[in-house]
């Protein structure tokens, strides 16, 4: 569904990608971990289309799309999370999921949509009229998420979802994201919460200073702490 | 101060709202460039100006004056739009002075142009026949005409009211003003919302300059003095803030009108001591927000 060949990118003149080789098959969930700085949110921010240059090749269903503009990715099937939710402020729960349905390409109605929502997101189906930015951490990232679902996006990138998030939740959004791929939706996670996320994810890559160093199958990598913990403790 | 009764007061409020109402049209259009797409205009008069003319033109043409005021802005809107493609779009996210010097230049271009086409000297725009005289306003008469722009910028903000906060068009510009990342990461292509937005700041410019045209005349040199005083309006009201740009617009009217009757060469110098207190109070104005251009 996704395949990254060599691909590399630069914010301004520093260049942070070095050529990047990952691929998510369609119905995984592919899980990107590594140290703070890394280069994993600027993977996702390259898939996406948000750094000052890329190289290389970003194939999505088969398109290359590295030249597309951000928008029309998206209008392809991406969906992403940023690590910084972005919610947009001043704005009604309500208001920022319809922003996720008013791109040209959507079609979906937005009384489905809310309903939906209802079911998978009870916590924002009680607060759709209040201002997002006045809910709790998890609440606001629970929404960045909904926002992003609510186009049926084929590929879900999620930046560090549990950051600075109650555990309670934490464990209630795992087990979301596993529903969700269970239910046909692919997904590329980055975290820093490994455990958690190797319990859910089907294969893992590691990260260091801006390339791949590591990838297994996520079950084994669990068990190797010895990996985990070259690549991975801070 | 013989002759000072509280209704000739009321009726120069009233003078002083119509004057307010064009400074309130012009001052929203350039808040809402600068609000989302940080562009502080200096065209924007030259935009005033070239909807005078094309009332103007198309009045020549028979057109009467209530197509005028549909008809102006959407070519001068339009106008806008294409300097927005294909000059200030290249210009976005390389800091506020590029689009500044650019509209700066280009205001010089299109009043130029203006001169040359139509003459230095200006023209003068007949109040239709309707909006002739004056109407009993229960505290006097008050001139038609001035009670006229004072209404059409009342339907004007309510329509861009209803627009901004109704409808999912308006949805997608309020986020794009906070936003812009989030709104292209969602699949919303940004650069077609900045260039409906230029068409809309520029078009109710022309709308202004259409408006003012009965009351003073087209010159190629109209957009300048009031270009001028717009500013005042956007930064006392707080660059950015579309509230802010009706308060402050409709107080700088107020105030204009108001020093006229008392010390009319003072007039002009009042806007300026206008701002001069309010920045020295509250640096961003009235409905700014801190630290916008930092
Ligand atoms: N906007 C930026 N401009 C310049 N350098 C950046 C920018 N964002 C991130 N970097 C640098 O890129 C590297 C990778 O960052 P990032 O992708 O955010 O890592 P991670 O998400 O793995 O923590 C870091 O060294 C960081 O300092
Ligand atoms: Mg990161």
């Amino acid at each position: 569904m996704l395949k990254l060949e060599k691909l590399q990118a630069w914010y301004g003149r520093s260049h942070i990608l070095q050529g990047i080789d990952l691929e998510v098959n369609k119905g995984e969930l592919v899980c990107l971990i590594g140290r703070n700085g890394a280069g994993k949110t600027t993977t996702l921010r390259a898939v996406m289309g948000l750094t000052s240059r890329a190289e290389g090749r970003v194939v999505f269903d088969g398109q290359d799309i590295l030249k597309l503009p951000t928008h029309r990715r998206n209008g392809l099937g991406l969906g992403y999370v940023p690590e910084e939710r972005r919610i947009v402020p001043g704005m009604s729960v309500r208001d920022n999921l319809r922003l996720g349905l008013l791109a040209s390409h959507h079609t979906a109605r937005e009384a489905d949509v809310i309903a939906e929502i209802a079911e998978t997101f009870p916590r924002l189906a009680e607060r759709l009229d209040q201002d997002a930015t006045t809910m709790s951490g998890g609440e606001q990232q629970m929404l960045a998420i909904a926002r992003a679902m609510v186009s049926k996006p084929k590929l879900l990138m999620l930046d560090e979802p549990s950051e600075g998030i109650m555990p309670v939740l934490v464990d209630e959004m795992f087990a979301l994201f596993a529903r969700l791929r269970d239910g046909g939706t692919t997904i590329l996670l980055v975290e820093q919460n490994v455990e958690l996320a190797l319990g859910i994810a089907d294969r893992a890559y590691i990260m260091d200073q801006g390339e791949i160093v590591y990838q297994a199958d996520a079950k084994a990598l669990l068990a190797d702490a010895e990996i985990q913990e070259r690549y991975c403790s801070v | 101060m013989d002759g000072l009764t509280p209704d000739l007061l009321v009726l120069q409020l009233f003078t002083g709202l119509a004057l307010g109402a064009i400074y309130v049209l012009l001052a929203l259009g350039m808040s809402l460039l600068f609000g989302m797409l940080t562009v502080v205009n200096f065209a924007h008069g030259a935009f005033y100006m070239l909807g005078a003319y094309a009332g103007l033109v198309l009045l020549g043409m028979g057109f009467n004056f209530w197509a005028c005021l549909i008809i102006a802005p959407i070519i001068v809107g339009s106008l806008g739009m294409l300097c927005e493609r294909f000059l200030i779009r290249h210009l976005y996210g390389r800091g506020i002075d590029y689009p500044l010097l650019l509209t700066f230049g280009l205001s010089y271009v299109l009043v130029e142009l203006v001169r040359i086409f139509f003459g230095t000297s200006g023209y003068p725009v007949d109040t239709p026949d309707i909006l002739q005289g004056a109407s009993d306003i229960w505290i006097g008469y008050f001139p038609t005409y001035r009670l006229f722009v004072i209404g059409v910028a009342v339907v004007v903000l309510t329509a861009l009211w209803l627009f901004l906060e109704r409808t999912p068009y308006g949805l997608i510009i309020r986020a794009g003003a906070r936003d812009p990342q989030i709104v292209r990461i969602l699949g919303i292509d940004v650069a077609r919302v900045w260039l409906v937005v230029f068409g809309i700041g520029t078009g109710l410019a022309a709308l202004a300059g259409l408006l003012a045209a009965p009351l003073q005349g087209t010159s190629p040199e109209m957009g300048s003095t009031i270009l001028a005083e717009s500013f005042v309006v956007t930064v006392v009201g707080g660059m950015g803030s579309l509230v802010g740009a009706v308060v402050a617009g409709l107080l700088v009217g107020v105030v204009v009108a108001m020093t006229s009757l008392f010390a009319p060469e003072m007039a002009q110098v009042a806007i300026f001591a206008l701002m001069a207190v309010v920045l020295l109070v509250r640096p961003q104005g009235f409905f700014g927000r801190a630290g916008l251009m930092s």
